[in-house]
């Protein structure tokens, strides 16, 4: 399996000034866990941001009826990366928004784990609550991670979901 | 050449991160390509009649008609469940 640690991204960090017209974007693909104060008083760096919504997706403990211990996190490194970055490009096209982070670590997580953190900030709430949701139902569908999980018996690969294929084919208008 | 990557049950039932293929009529897009693949074995059979299959050419997802050419990256793996 290949893996890759701290692949990280940084794009378009110029600081300050008028640089928010394409904004300011965080993406990282990692193994390490990451710290939502952290990347809480990134995104919150901007006055003219009054709106800021974030959401973590982490490992619970069931899944099918089943019981899950750990779960194991492939992805295709190049390719996810390029996906992230354009899904973002797209949600920045649909809404006016201020700081975009999305984080997802791959490796072996334990139960209650973090997996995904997904932060946007905008001048106002209803363009941060859309672009977050937005950004979170695209991410299950299009970019190429996959979940192996394990209870103390079995290791199984995680089936998707026709609900995560509807919850992003809503936003097709 | 063109460059082949399998991931995650894809990768493990084939027990095959990836493989090289020298380009040709048998390669020219990503259908002909899972073909090809196919006629290897029965378990290669298995896996590439998989309706769920999904296929990527240079790292975008693509559909079987697309065109591969000397020098592509393709790769082929089940439907993703990140998030």
């Amino acid at each position: 399996m290949s893996r890759e640690v701290n692949m990280s991204r940084e794009l378009n960090m110029s600081a300050g000034g008028d640089g928010r017209q394409h904004g300011q974007d965080l993406i990282r693909v990692q193994q390490q866990d990451f710290s939502v104060a952290d990347e809480y008083a990134r995104l919150a760096g901007d006055a003219a941001d009054g709106a800021l919504v974030t959401f973590v997706g982490k490992v619970r403990d069931f899944n099918d009826g089943r019981t899950v211990t750990s779960l194991s996190l492939e992805h295709y490194p190049g390719m996810t990366e390029g996906v992230l970055e354009r899904l973002v490009a797209q949600a920045r096209a649909r809404w006016p928004l201020g700081r975009v982070t999305v984080i997802h670590r791959v490796g072996t997580l334990a139960l209650g784990e973090q997996i995904v953190f997904i932060g946007v900030s905008s001048a106002h709430r209803q363009a941060a609550f859309s672009a977050c949701e937005y950004l979170i139902d695209f991410l299950k569908t299009q970019a190429p991670f996959w979940k192996l999980e394990a209870d103390n018996h079995e290791r199984r690969w995680v089936e998707a979901r026709d609900r995560d294929q509807d919850a992003a084919g809503r936003w097709q208008e | 050449m063109i460059k082949v990557l399998f991931f995650a049950q894809v990768r493990e039932l084939l027990d095959t991160p990836s493989l090289t293929l020298a380009a040709g009529q048998d390669t020219r897009n990503a259908g002909a390509l899972r073909a090809t693949l196919a006629a290897r074995d029965e378990l290669w059979a298995r896996v590439m009649a998989s309706e769920r299959l999904l296929v990527a050419v240079n790292q975008t997802l693509s559909d079987w008609d697309a065109e591969i050419r000397d020098g592509d990256e393709v790769a082929f793996f089940p439907p993703m469940t990140g998030g």
